[in-house]
């Protein structure tokens, strides 16, 4: 007999795109409003690397906050409503087991931060043309992002007993840490204290990497952004798969 | 010997309360079978180990000789559960609902069950309709439906018409019926007794997390001890050496307590002695509510 992963994995999806201009098209629009302020500032004033205007630089962090924050959004903001209003239990009676449960909502959450992290490229090339230099380096820290970024969710809507604990987890970690990733700026013009505490934060070498894929320029090397990216989603995984099978707020 | 359920010495704690404390029992297939109990008694607590929504701190359960933990994936298959709270997925109308309820279980191609399923529920109107635009009793027939919609072999409906009006509750009975004709092994709890008393070929009674009953239906109400009489009395005057055995009243009409059949002359005699007449009389047939307060004051 088949297995039910499949089915959680189009209903995740299908749950974020029949709401598709709530879940796809205002993020681009958020990221857009970013875009067209920070350019308008600091275009003719800062130059982060030799030859890439500020518009150009900006465009990749943007599109990988936006695929970060929409991939963590999908996850979590599925499992909670379906813990708070009960029909948790229509996956929690069934024979899927807790890495088939896993998978399709990561799968799920990277899906809608591709998708976002996409359209906001896309969007973006309306006012800055940007190359992708790299492609597959581009697409891996993507697509490891936005598997990060599910299985945090996942982490988060478990542990919240309500919707405002969810909102404290994003609040006061999600955004913080990804706006604090070097969207923005280069973390090589930060002081030294600075630079140190950017390189403890997971966040950074996703947006690094990504950005990589595009430049061919980073703070850090590529294969390191990409050993610390791979050991977090492991890390991660590790955490989520746990709770799933232990049941810990989900089964008494 | 497989049964379609087999509980052994189930226990269960949340905090300081012991929720099941050494329940065992066995429900063999295509029985009808009714978990009866007060609030709070463990019924729900029963079931939702039994389906994989709690875990057991000691003891062992199966169904249809399938581990719940250990070989959880053939015990899920075997299970269909429709759950007390009228629960839904928003997003979705009910044919998706029961699409992706079967997908889950891994049917792809389940339209026709899912077709006939709806029809047997009266739903086909509102088939294409978000789940959120249907009525409390149509919410409660789609749970049945997705409970069904594997074809499993146990079926176990926790309190299916608590809120529900009669119609819809005589049809969900009559439909409930025919499963269990055809072979399905029904497990009711409801605190509606008259249904359980209906419908139920054998009753387990649950308090404080102990079996304190667990008998067919027929030897539970034998078992009562005691017969109620209903007199319209006139004048409306109990003689004092009668007013002991008044348990009730019934409009116009008083009940009397007797231990056996053969007190009812001496309650007469009584009557026609004080000047009393009796104008209507009705043995009362002891029925599972009688069956259920003797059992939650005993045990």
């Amino acid at each position: 007999m088949e297995s039910g992963f499949r089915t959680l994995l189009h209903k995740e999806l299908l749950r974020f795109w029949k709401v598709s201009f709530q879940t796809l098209a205002a993020p681009v629009l958020s990221a857009l409003l970013y875009l067209l302020i920070f350019a308008q500032v600091l275009e003719s004033r800062v130059q982060v690397y030799p030859g890439v205007g500020y518009t150009v630089f900006l465009v990749p962090g943007l599109a990988m906050m936006s695929l970060l924050q929409n991939a963590f959004a999908n996850s979590s903001s599925s499992l909670i409503q379906s813990k708070i209003t009960g029909n948790i239990i229509f996956v929690l009676l069934t024979p899927l087991s807790p890495l088939e449960i896993f998978l399709a909502y990561v799968a799920a959450a990277a899906v809608r931060g591709v998708l976002v992290g996409t359209a906001v490229l896309v969007a973006a090339g309306c006012f800055a043309h940007v190359s992708v230099g790299h492609p597959l380096w581009a697409f891996t820290f993507a697509l490891l992002g936005g598997c990060i970024l599910g299985a945090l969710g996942i982490v988060a809507a478990i542990w919240a007993d309500k919707f405002d604990q969810l909102a404290t987890f994003q609040n006061f970690l999600i955004v913080p840490l990804t706006f604090l990733a070097g969207v923005f700026y280069s973390v090589h013009s930060l002081p030294v204290f600075w630079q140190r505490a950017s390189h403890l934060n997971p966040f950074f070498y996703m947006v690094d990497g990504f950005r990589y894929g595009f430049f061919g320029r980073s703070d850090v090397a590529p294969l390191v952004s990409l050993a610390v990216v791979i050991g977090f989603l492991l890390a991660l995984s590790g955490i989520a798969l746990g709770l799933l099978r232990s049941g810990y707020k989900l089964r008494h | 010997m497989q049964f379609a359920i087999q509980i052994q010495q189930v226990h269960k704690r949340f905090g300081s309360v012991q929720a099941l404390d050494g329940v065992s029992l066995q429900i063999e297939h295509g029985e009808f079978f009714g978990l009866l109990g007060p609030n709070g008694a463990g019924k729900t607590t029963l079931i939702s180990i039994l389906a994989g929504l709690a875990r057991a701190d000691a003891g062992s359960l199966t169904v249809m000789g399938f581990d719940v933990v250990r070989d959880y994936r053939r015990a899920r298959r075997s299970l269909g559960v429709v759950p007390q709270e009228l629960v839904f997925d928003p997003f979705f109308t009910v044919r998706e609902t029961l699409r992706i309820q079967s997908g889950y279980f891994g049917l792809r191609d389940n339209e026709e069950w899912i077709d006939e399923i709806i029809s047997r529920l009266d739903l086909a109107d509102k088939a294409d309709a978000n789940m959120r635009q249907l009525s409390g009793g149509m919410k409660r027939r789609v749970l049945v439906a997705q409970a069904l919609v594997h074809r499993p072999p146990v079926i176990i409906l926790d309190e299916p018409t608590a809120g529900v009006d009669v119609e819809l509750r005589q049809g969900l009975w009559r439909f409930v019926r025919e499963l269990n004709r055809a072979g399905h092994t029904i497990v009711l709890t409801t605190h509606y007794l008259e249904e359980a008393e209906a419908l139920c070929g054998r009753i387990a009674m649950l308090k404080q997390g102990r079996i304190v009953a667990l008998d067919t239906t027929r030897n539970l109400l034998r078992g009562v001890s005691g017969i109620h009489v209903q007199l319209r009395l006139a004048p409306d005057r109990v003689p004092a050496a009668l007013s002991a055995r008044v348990v009730g009243q019934e409009g116009a009409s008083r009940i009397f307590a007797l231990d056996r059949y053969a007190q009812i002359e001496h309650v007469l005699a009584q009557l026609r002695a004080e000047g009393v007449e009796v104008q209507e009389m009705e043995v009362l047939q002891a029925d599972l509510e009688d069956v259920f307060v003797q059992m939650m004051r005993r045990g």
